[in-house]
């Protein structure tokens, strides 16, 4: 054989081989670590996981700023507890990202130095304790829209994280709904914190469902593989929808003059975005996005020392151990 | 001390939900040693109450399988459907067995 005929014969192979890693997952077998799959397979899901999995880190802080300044006990508990579950995200998602063959600490990096992108909303501030409420029913909410098809995705460690998240997310959302609730049904002053907060958060929550089906790169190819059921402009009408009955039932405005119901097809027409300012907050223009991975990464290094003492003292111990046994 | 950086290792995580069933993986975590893994993994799978007993084993410990020999490994147990109670032929008027 020629050189040139090993090489055909070998892209024959590799093409093959996609075609068999193609046909399992449509006939909606999962795939696992160590199978074999497509290079970009592995580096797309590695992108979106990683992504994710940042996004619920960097989603601690804004609402973090809140814990000490919660209004009741009852209300402290619940956000601490809220808190701790998106730690939890970050790190079953992680995880479950690692076992494509990328460590912990090249994840960490890629957050860090900015090459690797979170969830742009998290770059807005809360400066009121409705907007607690706020992010709790909306950006929750988008949120789940978006996770719960990833439930049956291709990849059985991304697909076992979601089942999980999916689980615990629905309290995250029920407290904020609960908190707008209570604001809504107080003094005018609450009340109108409410809607202000609502009036904020609106607009970059129905952006966090991705760029229009037009613009988004790699939506056929994640169809294809199962990391997404339906398009951003779907599942952003059917937040929409969802939406709009419960901000009438807390008697708040949603602030798009252009929303109204379609009774020709049964859901609602809404405003225009404006994607330069979603853009803007991608390439780190947002008015948070250096106060938020300024913290993340002053945690980061600050807890250094901790982490090199807790490693220096296991390594004691084993030395210990094993000085016990000989 | 600072360029020789030492990452806490992975461990894998096996939960049992209660007694009477066994322990099933749950996912993974980095720990410095074995009783910070079962800390962690108490805060991290267990909020919920999902456990009544945890199990915690270095990543590196585990040997597994490779998935492209599965027909290699598999292979001898496909023709032996004499294995399968319904391989053996009964007259209907044997009942439960």
């Amino acid at each position: 054989m020629s050189e040139k005929e090993i090489k055909n014969s070998g892209a024959e192979r590799s093409r093959s081989l996609e075609e068999i890693f193609e046909a399992r997952i449509a006939r909606d077998e999962k795939i696992e670590p160590k199978d074999w799959m497509p290079e970009k397979y592995r580096q797309t899901h590695i992108r979106q996981m990683s992504q994710h999995a940042h996004s619920e880190i960097i989603g601690m802080l804004p609402e973090g700023n809140w814990i000490t300044r919660a209004p009741s006990l009852r209300r402290k508990a619940a956000l601490l507890a809220k808190v701790q579950d998106e730690a939890g995200h970050g790190l079953y998602l992680y995880s479950a990202c690692e076992t494509l063959g990328i460590s912990r600490d090249e994840l960490y990096e890629q957050l860090h130095s900015g090459k690797a992108k979170y969830s742009s909303i998290f770059n807005y501030p809360t400066i009121t304790w409705a907007d607690i409420g706020a992010i709790g029913w909306l950006v929750d909410g988008a949120a789940i829209i978006n996770q719960v098809p990833l439930c049956n995705t291709s990849f059985g460690p991304y697909a076992r994280a979601m089942v999980r998240v999916c689980k615990e997310e629905s309290f995250h959302q029920r407290q904020g709904y609960e908190i707008m609730l209570t604001l809504c049904r107080g003094t005018e002053e609450q009340k109108a914190m409410a809607q202000d907060a609502l009036n904020r958060w609106w607009w970059p929550s129905l952006m966090m469902l991705g760029p229009t089906d037009a613009e988004s790169i790699h939506t056929e190819q994640s169809m294809k593989w199962k990391l997404k059921r339906k398009s951003n402009d779907e599942l952003r009408q059917q937040f929409i929808d969802q939406t709009v009955p419960q901000a009438d039932i807390l008697g708040l405005t949603i602030p798009d003059p252009d929303l109204k119901w379609n009774e020709e097809t049964g859901h609602y027409d809404f405003g225009e975005i404006d994607w330069d300012e979603f853009w803007q907050v991608v390439k780190g223009h947002g008015p948070c996005n250096k106060e938020r991975l300024g913290a993340r990464v002053d945690a980061w290094n600050n807890g250094k020392w901790v982490r090199d003492a807790a490693m220096a003292y296991a390594e004691k111990n084993e030395k210990r151990k094993v000085a016990k046994a000989s | 001390m600072s360029n020789n950086k030492k990452n806490w290792p992975l461990w894998e995580i096996f939960v049992r939900s209660k007694n009477g069933l066994e322990h099933r993986h749950f996912g993974s975590l980095h720990a410095a040693d074995a009783e910070m893994a079962l800390e962690n993994a108490r805060d991290v799978y267990t909020r919920r109450n999902e456990g009544v007993s945890i199990w915690v084993v270095e990543s590196k410990n585990i040997t597994a399988s490779n998935p492209e020999q599965n027909g290699e490994l598999f292979e001898p147990a496909q023709d032996k459907v004499y294995r399968h109670p319904t391989f053996y032929d009964l007259p209907d008027e044997v009942k439960h067995m």
